[in-house]
């Protein structure tokens, strides 16, 4: 090699070396984000946390008062969504996986991937103008379906790829024996790719219970336990950002408990989903 | 004959699995050197072991030595990025660069600095597709998409892209695996053409290609060199029996 | 096949085809009600709607334009900020990192996009700001403040820290699009570059090559999730109907003014003009996904070099 060769050499390793260390500090410094994020959540939260702030509905500042009828609403309003935005979601991922590779299946398909990604804010909107505005007041079931609007096109598409990894032998075996397809795809298909569809579910759910823009209007906020769906209803979501916009020192304090909730759930639902599928797949 | 490579006493395993077995061979200087053998038999292991391309496999471990031109390439230290310039591989399947044909040959030459100005760059390129028979075929669209050429063409362009960088030795792992006949004859009159200049192992598993286009012929089994020979008489005069059961199609 | 087969099939298929028709009735929903309940101002202020500045619900004038800017503005500096990371990450995770890490790696990037965006606000409000407003934005003003973009009143609120805020939210989005495709490279692309002595670096620059179009959709999907994006700008960015140089400056997005606005819009045609600028998010984010997926699926479906590799 000649001097100039040598040169260029050298110099091309170095280059690669400094990109290895530029990728490197990329990937830690965004999870040294996760961490701080996580560890802020966890230092201002625990100190404000208390059974009682867990139980107590919202009182005038320097009061107390806490997130109990919060806690009831999210869980009242996910369950809901849930309810409606998980059969819709399952029995539209089971098409699109077993019948959707025709025009109509790809524009499902295509419009769901779409659908993902317009922004809560304007499903909330929609539901309020669906609902609300008919309704003449906010309710929790206008924030039940909004959130479950949300769930039916994420749920719909990790079920269709989780029914797609399902070998095509199993079916065929099934169908070559005689079934007549509903069966093979409910007693075959469905239960093999079963972990995979709840992962899905478990997951979508996580990420409505994180949701406020769509509840913003929808579900509005209450200062007192509701059960009623066709009262308004209050969530962890919007409480958090009821306290975090406040004024006072207490409420900020307040907000940080209430996500230190909302976050080690969402957290917990993650980890939980992580270990159960690495055993699986 | 001056031996280009020397390997002595190669283990190579992947994970706890051993894939070859004390393996010294002596690859002789501007000849063609074959490899042939059942698949799954290290052959092709043992190639990409001559410019370390297995390196790139997290469990896969070297232990023995090999030397090229006198210099252990296994050794702590060793440059692998030069060693990979001086020790050139065409693949099984070809494997072009989305650019254009053009760009294809020139970036080996661009990466290694080794063009003094435009018009060097030019002649070097034309130079590379030349030797590979290719020049002719392509020369008034250079600047199209090399996924435009047949799957032939697309090889002799991988060809010509590994000469760009004037390695010494070329490794080719079942060059023409997937090509028809025609395709076939020509990148095997293209070996037996290259040998002049440059020291080339080729792994087939066709063995008539092998008696065609070699010098010499290895033949491996269960990741053992099984025997070494002149090709003429390693397909005439076997030494071992498992090679003229191999050649004569008893078993494989 | 027995008669109940086949009746059971048909019945089947049915029930699944109105699940599956529920996502396209469900779009196309949105789009009727959003177009009917802002027929008013869309009537009275035509295109004139997008154009104007001015926003005074109470004069009923509506001009769009300095959310338009906003949002544009604050997803470009997000983007600008998060596609080398992104990037970065991807590449050290798919090429670069040890085996045994690029799991867990891939692990803690998605809990970064599990966070829910209120969070992020909280954290943006209290922890975020207050850094730009004693540290980052003293530094910049000390050695930039001649740009435009550096001056006025340093409050922690406004676009910047909008802008960064929405970068961490992309960023794990962006880096796991691009991950996948990194890994859809065939590795043949991978050990022609090393066979003709290209260093790692290298080798990555021709990966990034044939990936190029997905890459494009990632940014893409990246910056349909930051225009949409509405709880966390809304917290930091300070809602003001403003179109400012200085990234200082408190500004607005559309998915801000409607999260901060619409509870309290009564009369009919202040509700019109924000359901209209969300419509007009709707069809923006609609058509940016739309082109993201575009993209992704054509190296997905290998209409490069995946196919002939």
């Amino acid at each position: 090699m000649s001097e100039n060769n040598l040169q260029n050499h050298s110099r091309r390793k170095i280059i690669s070396r400094i990109m290895t260390l530029l990728t490197a500090a990329c990937t830690f410094f965004a999870i040294g984000i996760l961490l701080l994020i996580i560890s802020y959540i966890a230092v201002r939260g625990v100190s404000s946390l208390s059974l009682q702030f867990l139980i107590d509905t919202p009182k005038p500042v320097g009061e107390g008062g806490g997130i109990g009828n919060a806690i009831l609403g999210s869980a009242i309003m996910t369950a809901l969504a849930a309810l409606i935005g998980l059969p819709l979601g399952i029995g539209a991922g089971i098409y699109l996986a077993e019948f959707g590779n025709g025009w109509f299946g790809k524009i499902t398909r295509f419009v769901a991937d779409t659908l993902i990604g317009v922004p809560s804010i304007i499903i909330g909107i929609f539901v309020y103008t669906l609902v609300v505005l008919p309704m003449g007041r906010q309710s929790g079931l206008a924030g039940g379906i909004a959130l479950a609007l949300i769930m039916i096109p994420i749920v719909a598409r990790t079920t269709e790829e989780m029914i797609r990894l399902v070998p095509n032998s199993m079916r065929e075996g099934a169908l070559a024996l005689g079934a007549p397809q509903w069966r093979v795809t409910m007693n075959i298909v469905l239960p093999a790719a079963s972990t995979g569809i709840a992962t899905g579910a478990m997951l979508a759910i996580a990420r409505i219970t994180g949701e406020t823009a769509p509840l913003l209007f929808t579900a509005l906020n209450s200062r007192f336990y509701n059960g009623y769906l066709d009262q308004p209803m209050a969530s962890l979501t919007v409480q958090i950002f009821n306290y975090a916009t406040g004024p006072f020192e207490v409420e900020h304090a307040m907000a940080w408990a209430a996500t230190l909730i909302l976050v080690g759930l969402i957290l917990l639902i993650n980890i939980t989903v992580r270990f159960l599928t690495r055993k699986k797949f | 004959m001056q031996s280009k490579i020397s390997i002595s006493n190669l283990d190579f395993y992947y994970g706890k699995t051993q894939a070859l077995f004390d393996i010294s061979m002596e690859i002789p200087e501007r000849q063609v050197v074959a490899f042939i053998g059942p698949s799954g038999c290290g052959k092709s292991t043992f190639l990409r072991t001559l410019n370390r391309m297995n390196d790139t496999i997290p469990i896969a471990r070297a232990e023995g030595v090999v030397k090229i031109d006198g210099e252990n390439i296994y050794a702590p230290g060793t440059d692998v990025v030069a060693l990979r310039r001086k020790v050139g591989m065409v693949f099984q399947k070809s494997n072009p660069f989305p650019k254009s044909i053009f760009e294809n040959v020139a970036y080996g030459i661009r990466i290694n600095g080794l063009h003094k100005n435009k018009a060097d760059l030019q002649e070097r390129v034309e130079k590379a597709l030349r030797d590979a028979a290719l020049l002719n075929e392509v020369k008034d669209r250079l600047n199209s998409s090399a996924f435009g050429l047949s799957g032939g063409q697309q090889q002799r362009l991988c060809i010509a892209r590994a000469l760009a960088v004037q390695p010494e030795v070329i490794l080719m792992d079942e060059p023409a695996s997937a090509l028809d006949p025609i395709a076939t004859q020509k990148i095997e009159e293209l070996v037996v053409e290259l040998k002049k200049q440059y020291s080339i192992v080729i792994v087939t598993h066709n063995m008539q290609q092998a008696s065609r286009v070699s010098d010499k012929t290895a033949f491996f089994m269960l990741g053992k060199l099984i025997e070494f020979n002149p090709t003429q008489k390693m397909f005439t005069n076997p030494d071992e029996r498992l090679t003229e059961d191999y050649i004569t199609g008893r078993f494989g | 096949m027995s008669q109940t087969g086949t009746i059971g099939d048909k019945l089947f298929r049915s029930v699944l085809l109105i699940a599956a028709a529920s996502i396209l009735v469900i779009v196309a929903a949105i789009l009727y009600m959003m177009v009917q309940n802002s027929l008013p101002t869309i009537e009275r202020f035509g295109v004139g709607f997008l154009t104007g500045r001015e926003w005074k619900p109470a004069q009923e004038e509506f001009g769009a334009l300095p959310f338009i800017y906003g949002t544009l503005a604050s997803s470009i500096i997000a983007l600008v900020l998060s596609i080398p990371i992104s990037l970065g990450v991807a590449i050290y995770m798919v090429e670069q990192a040890p085996k045994k890490l690029a799991r867990p790696i891939a692990f803690l990037i998605e809990l970064l996009a599990a966070i829910p965006s209120v969070v992020y606000g909280l954290w943006g409000i209290f922890v975020l700001a207050p850094f730009i407003r004693d540290y980052l934005g003293v530094f910049l003003q000390d050695y930039f403040g001649w740009l435009p973009f550096f001056q006025g009143r340093l409050t922690g609120i406004g676009m910047l820290t909008g802008g960064i805020i929405l970068a961490l939210m992309i960023t794990p989005i962006i880096t796991s699009v691009v991950r996948d495709v990194l890994e859809a490279v065939p590795t043949t692309q991978r050990e022609a570059a090393l066979a003709l002595g290209a260093t790692e670096w290298e080798t990555t620059r021709i990966v990034l090559g044939n990936a190029a179009s997905g890459i494009a959709g990632a940014v893409v999907l990246g910056l349909g999730r930051a225009i949409g994006e509405t709880m966390a700008i809304t917290m930091v960015i300070g809602n003001s109907a403003q179109i400012s140089i200085s990234l200082f400056e408190p500004a607005n997005t559309i998915a801000s003014l409607l999260a901060s606005n619409f509870a309290e819009a009564t009369d009919k045609i202040y509700m019109s003009a924000l359901i209209e600028i969300g419509l007009v998010l709707f069809l923006v984010t609609f058509v940016v996904n739309a082109l993201a997926k575009l993209l992704i699926l054509k190296v997905a479906s290998g209409t490069n070099s995946a196919k002939h590799a």
